[in-house]
């Protein structure tokens, strides 16, 4: 007799011992029973009046709740400047190693943020992203943050490591696009406190001297608005 | 063990015993308290403390309760807390630090307090984040959050001390460790305090710093490129040092986090110090190097070229693949082919044109760049396949009179003079040598013991690097150097008969006749010791690895039969070539002349040779360069295979004392080393170099060893030359290398570039009034000319001294001479 074999004995014998499985729902009375076998239509009866929860989500996009973790953003002061200085604290908190940030200086020629640093390369891999918002913790400047798109998918791996052109935020409706200087005699520490809230003519003629095609300054807005409407 | 050492050991050390935290703990006099505590593993938090410099007690982060056994014997605890960094320990002492004391604790953390009241924690910005002392301190010992809420302090940011350095005051705590290694390390004061109270601040000695003008350096100070009294080979320690982010290097500036870094333990392949380095790189790219602390070689320092000279590998000229020339052009090809090609290219150049010619040989140039490794590889390469003693890797000026005294005294020797007994020396020599911009680490070594020893240079004038050595100045000029020696005053003879007493000869000693025999008749009558510095990494190794026409590995000399019979037996070769090689200068002007067919050309700068390099290349019938990068020579030859940098492989560095500097591949790509490389060439002729890994190149040198008895080359014996009358309107060139110049090592580094001097011509003033020269000098010769401004300046007279490869001043390329030459000078039109 082989082991299989007395395993099987055995079990039967414990069968055999069991006892009979009793239910201790309330017995039903007799018209219980006899409406028991269609009493489950009572469920889909009761749910073709209620109001239905299926999205129809390819079609009609819900909007998620206003703290959804979403898509990351890189933002703007007023001026257009960017807030983030290429810290690499948010790179630091990440679990997931989901960013790669590269700084470097600030020139008058180039500036790009308040004070001597900005983010020169600044990559967000979303394969690798978990949506834990330990990023937007870190960051010292709120440059970070995040949105609530959620449509994060795509054919290609490379498709889905977000680079910064790709992260920052569209420009307001006074901002001017970086790089350009500072409002002038402001420090880094005006622009967090609050103290700047538009781009003041000095930087929209630096603009202009350096980038006179610049989409976003206010001579270039006003054609464009225009071409719209004629 | 050096025997200094041994001596100190045996001596009996007077201890003291005390107690901290509980603790007891029995350490030499003199200790101070933070190092006693160190001893026990108690961690006292601190800023101005360093273990290399004086105490200052600035920054009083380290204060601790302290109570002493008073005259009657009980214990009287001080009445505030001291400063534990500047306070030396005494018997029955009673410390309690933070851990043990409330009032230690308060203490600091008010300390702390007070440091950060104008501290802008600006650590988002700073480079100095995530592995700020500051920044951990203020973590461990500081409070939760700030009380401050008025406007703190501000200053403009950063402050430039000079293109690499800068300085932001802000973040400073004014425990002044920069200047006080300024001052005690380097000899270079270019930063100290100024104002007082809360103004007080880190500045140069600019005007608008001191807000009040009249102030400029007392001493002679040397000028940077931007022409501002402001000059330090060493300035790059003060970033490493600074405990907060207010000293920072514009090189690293904003480029990473320390977590972004991987780390890896290096060798300096810039001088022949073989200094430990630290290279941080981050993808593959290197970011920063830093010094790393070898009690027995570099201390905790570094030279700025160690430092921030590193992008020349990664330029855009890096090499990576092999390239062959094809119709005129060079193009990219595969190894197998490139190789091929090379083989057959020296085969048919070093073929004999007619049966009855001779047929032209074949010339390795190795240059002193190259690890032990591959300038064994150059030599056996050159003396298995190609059947010549024509290999040097003196891509400089050398003698005969050079070999036979690195044969006789250097090669093979092991370890001689170390740095230690150069710092203990009581009197050292320095010959055709100049610590500062030569030497690099050594010349801190030197000025370690400022006013213990005594220093003679032998040399045209006293540098400004001497003068911080407080050395005596033997004036003399290039070329008569041996007879300088010969004749030293009485009273540095005397000194040099001390025991331990050092005689330094520099790779410049080789371009004056009879220095080496004046040299060693001078130790053989003095007793002093020898010791040879080049300027290069590799040149000791080279020496080692036989890398030079008349000597085989271990200083055989090439000359004797049963030397060239050893490494025969050994390599496993019926004979070696016995024909006497040629040298640098001897190759070149032998391929211009068509007598050698083939160049082999190892990492050689054409600029830095004085020989016709064009004319060589352009006569040699095949040229294969190995190169990290497309140099002059690599664009010039037909065939070109990429080999690694130093950070790319392991090797060993042969530093001057003789210690094995041996190195492992900081960042791994698919480059190969020139000796793996020299080794799948070696294969095209069917020969088994074995040198394919530096495993077995370095077992071959462990199994050959150092030349045995009736193997080396005799002593030099050269006599001085006479001197030669001064031809009017002529004078005496001198030149050298300074630290910081146009060398193809510091390329791509533009922040390190402005930290130069400038190049200037120094003339005597009775030389400059009898050549009718002033303010600026055209130097020249048949090859070609320079102009440089003039610095009269306290020298031998006939002479004018140059930089060697400055900006605006490169003597070999365009003066095509060496020092000792004989040079046109005249005013500028």
């Amino acid at each position: 007799m082989s082991e299989s074999d007395e395993v099987w004995k055995v079990n039967r014998e414990r069968d055999g011992k069991r006892e009979t499985f009793e239910s201790n729902f309330p017995k039903k009375g007799p018209i219980g029973e006899a409406l028991a076998p269609v009493a489950g239509f009572g469920v889909s009866l009761r749910n073709f009046f209620r109001p239905t929860v299926t999205e129809q989500y390819p079609r009609v996009k819900t909007p998620p709740m206003p703290r959804y973790h979403g898509r990351h953003q890189l933002n703007r002061h007023p001026d257009g400047l960017e807030k983030c200085i290429g810290c690499e604290l948010c790179a630091w908190a990440c679990p997931a190693d989901a960013i790669y940030v590269e700084a470097d200086s600030n020139t008058p020629d180039a500036q790009f943020s308040p004070g001597e640093r900005y983010g020169r390369v600044y990559q967000i891999n979303y394969l690798r992203c978990i949506f834990c918002g330990l990023c937007i913790e870190a960051c010292p400047t709120r440059a970070l943050t995040m949105t609530n798109e959620y449509e994060l998918a795509g054919p290609t791996r490379e498709g889905l490591i977000y680079e910064k052109q790709d992260l920052l935020a569209p420009l307001g409706k006074n901002m001017l696009a970086a790089p350009h200087p500072m409002v002038p005699g402001t420090t880094d520490g005006d622009y967090y406190r609050g103290d700047v809230t538009e781009p003041v003519e000095a930087q929209i003629d630096w603009v202009r001297e350096h980038r006179p095609d610049d989409a976003t300054l206010p001579d270039n807005r006003e054609q464009e608005r225009e071409a719209s409407r004629g | 063990m050096t025997a200094t050492a041994d001596k100190s050991a045996a001596q009996a050390v007077e201890t003291v015993t005390l107690t901290i935290d509980g603790t007891e703990v029995t350490v030499p006099k003199g200790t101070l308290i933070i190092r006693a505590a160190e001893q026990v593993g108690i961690e006292i938090p601190r800023f101005c403390d360093h273990p290399a410099l004086k105490p200052a007690g600035a920054c009083r982060q380290c204060l601790v309760d302290v109570a002493s056994p008073g005259p009657d014997g009980n214990l009287r605890a001080f009445p505030k807390p001291q400063a534990s960094c500047t306070m030396t320990v005494t018997p029955g002492m009673v410390v309690n630090t933070q851990h043990t004391s409330e009032e230690a604790d308060r203490a600091q953390k008010g300390v702390m307090e007070l440091l950060l009241i104008n501290h802008p924690l600006d650590c988002p910005v700073c480079d100095k984040g995530g592995e700020c002392p500051l920044q951990n301190q203020a973590m461990s010992h500081g409070r939760p959050e700030s009380r401050f809420v008025d406007v703190k302090r501000v200053f403009e940011k950063p402050l430039a001390l000079s293109s690499e350095i800068l300085l932001d005051r802000e973040r400073c705590v004014l425990c002044q460790r920069c200047t006080r290694y300024s001052k005690e390390i380097a000899g270079d004061a270019f930063i100290d305090l100024q104002n007082r109270g809360a103004m007080q601040q880190i500045g140069t000695f600019d005007e608008d710093v001191l807000d009040f003008d009249g102030y400029r350096p007392v001493g002679a100070a040397a000028e940077d490129e931007a022409g501002r009294a402001f000059s330090s080979y060493y300035s790059g320690n003060t970033v490493q040092i600074c405990p907060v982010g207010a000293l920072t290097s514009a090189a690293y500036r904003f480029r990473s986090r320390p977590f972004d870094l991987v780390s890896s333990p290096a060798i300096s392949e810039h001088d022949s110090s073989g200094s430990a380095i630290r290279i941080d790189h981050r993808r593959g790219a290197i970011l920063r190097r830093l010094a790393e602390h070898d009690p027995v070689v570099n201390e905790d320092w570094i030279t700025d070229k160690d430092r921030f000279a590193f992008a020349w590998q990664n330029l855009g000229d890096r090499l990576t693949r092999p390239l062959v020339r094809k119709d005129g052009e060079l193009v990219e090809t595969s190894w197998p082919e490139a190789l091929a090609a090379a083989a057959a290219g020296i085969r048919a150049a070093t073929a004999a044109p007619d049966e009855d010619e001779e047929a032209p040989g074949a010339g390795v140039l190795v240059g002193g760049r190259v690890t032990l490794e591959d300038a064994y590889a150059f030599q056996k390469f050159a003396r298995v396949v190609l059947g010549t003693n024509d290999v040097d890797a003196r891509a400089r000026s050398a003698s005969d009179e050079e070999q036979a005294f690195l044969g006789s005294q250097v090669a093979g020797t092991g370890l001689g003079v170390t740095f230690g007994e150069l710092e203990k020396a009581p009197a050292v020599v320095l010959v055709g040598f100049e610590a500062e911009d030569e030497g690099g680490v050594v010349f801190l070594r030197l000025r370690k013991s400022l006013g213990r020893q005594k220093i003679v240079t032998v040399a045209p004038y006293l540098t400004r690097g001497a003068q911080k050595l407080d050395a005596t100045l033997v004036a003399t000029v290039p070329g008569r150097e041996a007879s300088a020696l010969a004749d030293l005053p009485a009273d540095v003879r005397e000194t040099l008969a001390q025991p331990g007493a050092v005689i330094v000869l520099g790779e410049r000693a080789a371009e004056a006749p009879g220095t080496f025999t004046s040299a060693l008749d001078l130790a053989s009558s003095t007793g002093a010791r020898l010791a040879w510095i080049p300027r290069r990494a590799g040149e000791r190794g080279a020496v080692e690895a036989g890398a030079l026409p008349g000597l085989l590995p271990g200083g055989r000399a090439v000359s004797l039969k049963p030397a060239r019979a050893a490494v025969a037996k050994a390599w496993g070769v019926e004979a070696l070539p016995s024909a006497p090689g040629r040298d640098t200068a001897g190759i070149l002007a032998a391929a211009a002349e068509g007598r050698i067919g083939a160049l082999v050309v190892g990492g050689v700068s054409a600029s830095d040779l004085s020989g016709d390099v064009s004319a060589a290349l352009d006569a040699a019938g095949f040229v294969v360069s190995l190169e990290v990068r497309r140099s002059h020579i690599a664009e010039a030859a037909d065939v070109v295979l990429p080999v690694a940098p130093p950070s790319e492989k392991p090797g060993t560095f042969v530093n001057w004392e003789g210690r094995l500097r041996s190195f492992v591949t900081a960042i791994r790509t698919d480059a190969m080393s020139d000796h793996r490389v020299l080794d799948l060439l070696a294969r095209e002729w069917g020969v088994e170099l074995g040198t394919g890994t530096v495993e077995a190149v370095n077992a071959e040198l462990a199994s050959l060893g150092a030349a045995g008895k009736g193997e080396r080359p005799a002593a030099p014996k050269a006599k001085a030359p006479r001197p030669s009358r001064a031809v009017k309107g002529t004078a005496v060139l001198a030149t050298w290398h300074q630290l910081v110049d146009e060398g193809a090592l510091q390329e791509g580094e533009p922040y390190l570039a402005g930290t130069g001097r400038v190049a200037v011509a120094r003339l005597s003033r009775a030389t400059a009034d009898a050549l009718g020269v002033a303010g600026e000098a055209t130097i020249s010769t048949a090859a070609g000319s320079i102009d440089l401004p003039v610095v009269i300046t306290d020298m031998a007279d006939g002479v004018v001294w140059v930089p060697v490869k400055s900006p605006g001043s490169w003597v070999a390329r365009d003066l095509r001479v060496t020092a000792g030459a004989t040079v046109s000078v005249k005013g500028a039109a």
